[in-house]
């Protein structure tokens, strides 16, 4: 485009700002691009105003391409449109159609400006269509962005929520397992358990997996490797909450767990946890009297369990 | 030349691994461990490895070999404030480091010493005055 003449897009934008905005409003309003239960008019109106002022802002520079910094406040607001469009629920569709919308109005404007000149309509015409085509992509890879970060933002969260290291008792920590186990968990898990083991000087770590749908020889060897790290750092591991089916399969898999201690359910490996501790739990409420509505078995063992506390030998 | 100083502490000594090892530091300790053990007569071995970060295959079958070989002198090994990474590392390479006693921080390394050794005592072995 070296003798090209100069594009009078700026030029159009800069004369009939207030006239395009009408055209581009009544165009959005009668065409099915904006869903007007999703947004109100005047809060489009204002997105468009903003748009058309930013367009004429960065039009002073060259049209053709979008690399220089007087683009850049344009691109934020396309991508905060965006945003917000996303969160309302508009599909990528209708947000570019946002822009793709503006065509027409400018379109009508050049062929008035330019009236028989052939070459100049179809050259502008051209840069017209490049410009609003890139920003119209822009909105759409801006969606796509947004969806990205939020899976992975939830992917992050699936990982930290789906292994809690709880601190149960005093030196005891828990760690219920839920979920297939795969590689990348296992490893998020074993650092987990192991820095709270730091943390905490906890001697005795109890994983308990009633939540682990299949034990596998992976998954086994990878309980065997978080066990096995426990113990170099001087804390014992507690495998608990084996279901029959997972009993039988360790044994038909031929995995070896006689270097770890295993329990069928959490209580059983508590009192084992409790044993090694020096602590004891006994049934306490002796003194206190059972209120003689309601059945006395469902009482008795809530009085015991409230009053009856651990004591330390 | 680079030593790492072992402390005796009562009838127990005291390794406490500041720098990183490499293999010629390694062998020297493990030769200065066995000749203290020895000169000492100590019934017990602490190495202390919290400030440790990084660990290879031979540390680690260095720090396998000096347990066996204090086991040999009878005195106990106990190995304290292994790191998460170090211990996730260990196991990666295949050394569990049966045999060796670990606990998490020298208190309780203290007190598996103490009542290991009194078991030993209690069983019949032979007592010092």
């Amino acid at each position: 485009m070296t003798a090209a003449p100069k594009s009078r897009i700026a030029e159009i934008l800069n004369h009939y700002e207030g006239d395009l905005l009408k055209d581009w409003m009544k165009q959005q309003l009668t065409g099915k691009a904006v869903p007007t239960d999703l947004m109100k008019e005047s809060e489009l109106r204002d997105q468009c105003a903003e748009f058309l002022r930013l367009l004429r802002e960065a039009s002073r520079g060259s049209v053709t391409d979008m690399v220089g910094s007087e683009w850049t406040e344009l691109k934020n607001l396309l991508s905060d449109i965006t945003g917000s469009r996303a969160r309302q629920g508009f599909t990528p569709a209708e947000t570019a159609t946002f822009v793709f919308s503006f065509k027409q109005p400018l379109f009508d404007r050049l062929r008035q400006a330019y009236g028989k000149d052939a070459d100049g309509l179809s050259m502008d015409l051209w840069n017209a269509t490049t410009l609003l085509d890139n920003l119209g992509l822009l909105t759409t890879e801006y969606h796509q962005k947004g969806r990205e970060d939020v899976i992975v933002r939830q992917q992050r969260d699936l990982m930290e929520l789906s292994t809690p290291v709880v601190n149960i008792w005093d030196g005891v920590l828990a760690l219920p397992l839920i979920g297939t186990l795969d590689s990348e968990r296992t490893q998020v898990v074993m650092q987990n358990l192991l820095q709270r083991i730091v943390d905490t000087g906890s001697a005795i770590a109890i994983i308990d997996i009633t939540g682990v749908p299949i034990v596998d020889t992976l998954v086994a060897q990878h309980l065997l490797k978080t066990v096995a790290a426990a113990r170099l750092m001087g804390a014992d591991c507690i495998i608990s909450g084996i279901r029959p089916q997972i009993a039988q399969t360790i044994v038909h898999l031929g995995v070896d767990l006689k270097d770890v201690v295993t329990k069928a359910t959490l209580s059983d490996a508590l009192s084992i946890a409790f044993q090694r501790t020096g602590y004891t739990v006994r049934k306490g409420g002796r003194s206190e009297s059972v209120s003689s509505n309601g059945t006395e078995d469902g009482v008795q063992t809530k009085v015991a369990s409230r009053a009856g506390g651990t004591q330390h030998l | 030349m680079e030593r790492i100083p072992i402390l005796k502490m009562g009838g127990f000594l005291l390794i406490t691994i500041q720098v990183d090892m490499h293999d010629r530091l390694a062998m020297t300790l493990q030769n200065d461990v066995t000749d203290m053990i020895v000169k000492t007569r100590a019934r017990g071995v602490m190495i202390d490895i919290s400030m440790l970060d990084m660990v290879d295959s031979f540390i680690g079958r260095m720090l396998g070999s000096i347990a066996s070989m204090s086991r040999i002198l009878d005195a106990e090994t106990v190995v304290v404030g292994m790191q998460p990474a170090v211990a996730i590392t260990l196991v990666e390479l295949g050394l569990s480091l049966t045999g060796v006693r670990t606990a998490l921080n020298v208190d309780k390394g203290m007190e598996l010493l103490r009542s290991s050794i009194e078991r030993k005592e209690a069983n019949g072995a032979f007592v010092r005055d």
